[in-house]
């Protein structure tokens, strides 16, 4: 029921000959399915779009006589919405991969769905460190973080830069208590101890009797297993209660630079946060980000940033391979190549689908202490690409013998 | 909100049968053509919300009784049945089956609760059940998946002979299933029992009079609309191969509302329609963001000021016979 797509991008070869029959369709698809309208527009939704859009350029699929589409929809942040786009992108609109995936409900849809019918998905978006465990796929890889890594690196980084004692204030549902126990895991195994925690429901708006109680717990971390709006929220609220005046600092498990720049750096300061990517790391990404944000008008989240390298990375494979119908013998191809771009560096994808760069722990910068808009974070601490991930034998995924 | 159903006049006659038998006929074929020119998970989709606006509408417009928690029912047999499928190791019908009978179960104790009150009150007694319903969802991971839903189910083979994974087999069961739900349906409002519930969406005091036991009436139509919702529940489950939050959320009892309301409440084909129109929209307007609200919000808006009979409703009115 698609009318030939809004956003179509189409990079025309210069020459269409019989040499590029190989490719589905005479022409490789893209389909961006994200969030366009709900509440992770702002870390993927057009600004992904964008990005792969960037990949495509970048990769000069059009010098190579490569021609490549990209097409986009709305999935809602429904899982059933998400899986009947999928089925008949794969099915009827030629797709030959799917990325971005916001929201783990969303992109668990789509793993099945790609796997069943031989496809490709690149997961960027979502978080659930399933997607490489139980419920990995020869069919899918998820590239920019996960909540092992978030937990992990926010967890035990921040205890090894001397955040000994924690609070948790847990979102109460499956993913928060995910969270926290991650964390936990991740603070107790590096030296540090849990004092407490409190379950507010989901969603919430009133944070105050759950900010007291982390206040008195007197714990010189406060994490918040939670996301969006209760995140930012909890952070709104915690300034006003003067909690970071007083000593402790938030640690958000899942926080995004575009939270950052909607909270601003008055209520923001000091809160410290597990990234895969920041735009100001260094030349390279630099140089990429000021080309986003002429297209954006905002700097990259590491979500964005992630669906550029898993599209530029995708490409080096099918070009390799002068095919991509076969799904995954694709995904089989971008693990058998080091990845290389200029946003994550180096790196590789593992067995169980796990995409592996450095993570880095970062702070939150006073006001005074910002030169630029979107001056926001200074490094604490790179957690190395070897330890920001959970070890393969862990996950439980059946690919890794 | 009851009295918004049309009254439309006096039961069924030999040629309002009729031209039913012909309708129903234009649709049965329409059904197994369509197939062939659009895509069948998307009309899949389209029967399975179709069926729910019919369960929805038997308890409206034939009951006068406006359930805000429906979703309840659709969105619990999904889980349900996803779960006996995935879990169990159950076959489709069977699945089904176990959906159905849990929107059942949940219907006949929900009902009993609702049907003490009405207007209002029985709207907020429903969605109140159905709030409780969905953060049962969202808490218990080991029966519902929690935010992530259940993945992956598996469709299975009908009656261990017939293999659901291809497209023409899911998609005859299904066709099967809405034109089987809709039939029954039918039935139901042209029988007697239909009858009486017309007379107590009409006037309760006065069924009473005449020695009815309203309650019992309401409790069964309750219980019949649940348990088709819960069919499909069941089926989009299947269909999907996916059970998730989305269908126990408050707003797909409202969906299942503005379908009724744009198709024409208390008219036989009206939820057809209105589910054929906001399905389509929904796939259509997947590109444009945040398009899809605002289009469904303007054409209830347009709904509600220009024909607040449905479009089927006003199409009846047109043609002086009900449809």
């Amino acid at each position: 029921m698609f009318k030939r797509s809004v956003f179509v991008a189409a990079y025309l070869a210069l020459s269409a000959g019989a040499a590029h029959a190989e490719f589905s369709g005479g022409v490789i698809k893209i389909g961006v399915l994200t969030d366009l309208s709900g509440t992770y527009s702002d870390i993927s939704g057009q600004g992904s779009v964008i990005a792969t859009q960037m990949a495509v350029e970048d990769f000069g699929a059009a010098k190579k006589g490569m021609k490549v589409e990209i097409i986009s929809a709305d999935h809602q942040n429904k899982g059933d919405v998400a899986s009947s786009i999928a089925r008949q992108w794969y099915d009827r609109d030629g797709v030959d991969a799917i990325v971005d995936l916001v929201t783990s409900s969303t992109a668990l849809a789509v793993n099945q769905v790609a796997k069943e019918k031989n496809k490709v998905a690149l997961v960027s978006g979502a978080a659930s460190s399933d997607l490489t465990g139980k419920d990995c796929t020869p069919n899918t890889i998820h590239w920019a973080y996960d909540t092992w890594m978030l937990a992990n690196g926010t967890g035990s980084a921040i205890v090894k830069t001397g955040g000994k004692t924690w609070y948790f204030i847990t979102a109460d549902y499956a993913f928060g208590h995910a969270l926290e126990r991650d964390t936990t895991a991740a603070v107790e195994k590096a030296g540090g101890k849990v004092l407490g925690s409190v379950r507010h429901p989901f969603p919430s708006s009133d944070f105050s009797s759950f900010l007291l109680q982390a206040q008195a717990s007197k714990a010189q971390i406060i994490g918040l297993a939670n996301a969006g709006a209760d995140t930012t929220n909890a952070i709104k609220q915690g300034a006003e209660f003067g909690i970071t005046r007083g000593g402790q600092n938030f640690a958000g498990l899942l926080v995004f630079i575009t939270d950052v720049h909607a909270l601003g750096l008055n209520t923001a300061q000091g809160l410290i946060v597990t990234t895969s990517f920041y735009w100001d790391l260094n030349d390279q990404t630099r140089a990429w980000s000021k080309r986003f944000f002429e297209k954006h008008k905002r700097m990259p989240t590491m979500v964005q940033a992630g669906v550029y390298s898993s599209v530029l990375h995708y490409l080096k494979a099918v070009e390799k391979l002068k095919a991509d119908q076969d799904g995954a013998k694709v995904i089989a191809q971008m693990k058998a190549m080091p990845t290389d771009d200029p946003l994550f560096g180096k790196g590789r994808v593992r067995q169980d689908g796990r995409k592996i760069h450095p993570a880095y722990l970062v702070e939150v910068k006073k006001p005074a202490e910002s030169k630029a808009p979107w001056d926001y974070y200074k490094i604490r601490t790179t957690i190395p690409a070897d330890q920001a991930f959970r070890p393969e034998k862990e996950g439980g995924c059946p690919l890794v013998k | 909100m009851a009295n918004a159903a049309p009254t439309l006049a006096a039961p069924a006659g030999a040629a309002d049968a009729k031209l039913h038998r012909i309708a129903f006929a234009v649709m049965a074929v329409a059904v197994a053509l369509a197939p062939f020119a659009f895509y069948p998970v998307f009309l899949m989709k389209a029967m399975c919300f179709a069926l729910f606006a019919c369960a929805f509408n038997l308890l409206l417009g034939f009951g006068g009784l406006l359930s805000f928690g429906h979703a309840m029912f659709f969105g619990g047999a999904g889980y349900f049945c996803a779960h006996a499928a995935k879990v169990w190791g159950l076959t489709p019908e069977l699945a089904i089956l176990a959906g159905a009978g849990a929107a059942a179960l949940v219907g006949s104790v929900t009902g009993l609760l609702a049907i003490r009150r009405q207007g209002i009150y029985f709207a907020m007694i429903t969605l109140a059940l159905a709030q409780m319903i969905y953060f049962f969802a969202v808490q218990a991971q080991w029966f519902t998946g929690g935010e992530d839903g259940i993945q992956g189910v598996p469709r299975g083979k009908l009656f261990g002979l017939v293999d659901l994974s291809h497209m023409p087999a899911m998609y005859s069961v299904v066709a099967v299933i809405f034109l089987g739900g809709f039939l029954l349906i039918y039935r139901i409002i042209h029988s007697p029992f239909g009858q009486v519930l017309k007379a107590i969406r009409e006037h309760e005091p006065r069924a009473v009079s005449l020695g009815y036991d309203t309650d019992y009436y309401k409790l069964l139509a309750f219980v019949l609309s649940a348990t088709l919702a819960g069919v499909a529940g069941a089926t989009k489950a299947l269909v999907f191969q996916l059970a998730s939050l989305t269908d126990v959320h408050w707003t797909m009892s409202g969906e299942v509302v503005l379908i009724a309301l744009l198709g024409g409440v208390g008219t036989v084909f009206g939820p057809v329609v209105g589910a054929l129109i906001i399905v389509t929209m929904q796939d259509y307007f997947s590109q444009l963001g945040a398009g899809v609200t605002i289009a469904q919000g303007v054409v209830f808006v347009i709904c509600v000021l220009a024909f607040r009979r449905g479009i089927v409703g006003e199409l009846s009115r047109v043609l002086k016979r009900s449809l």
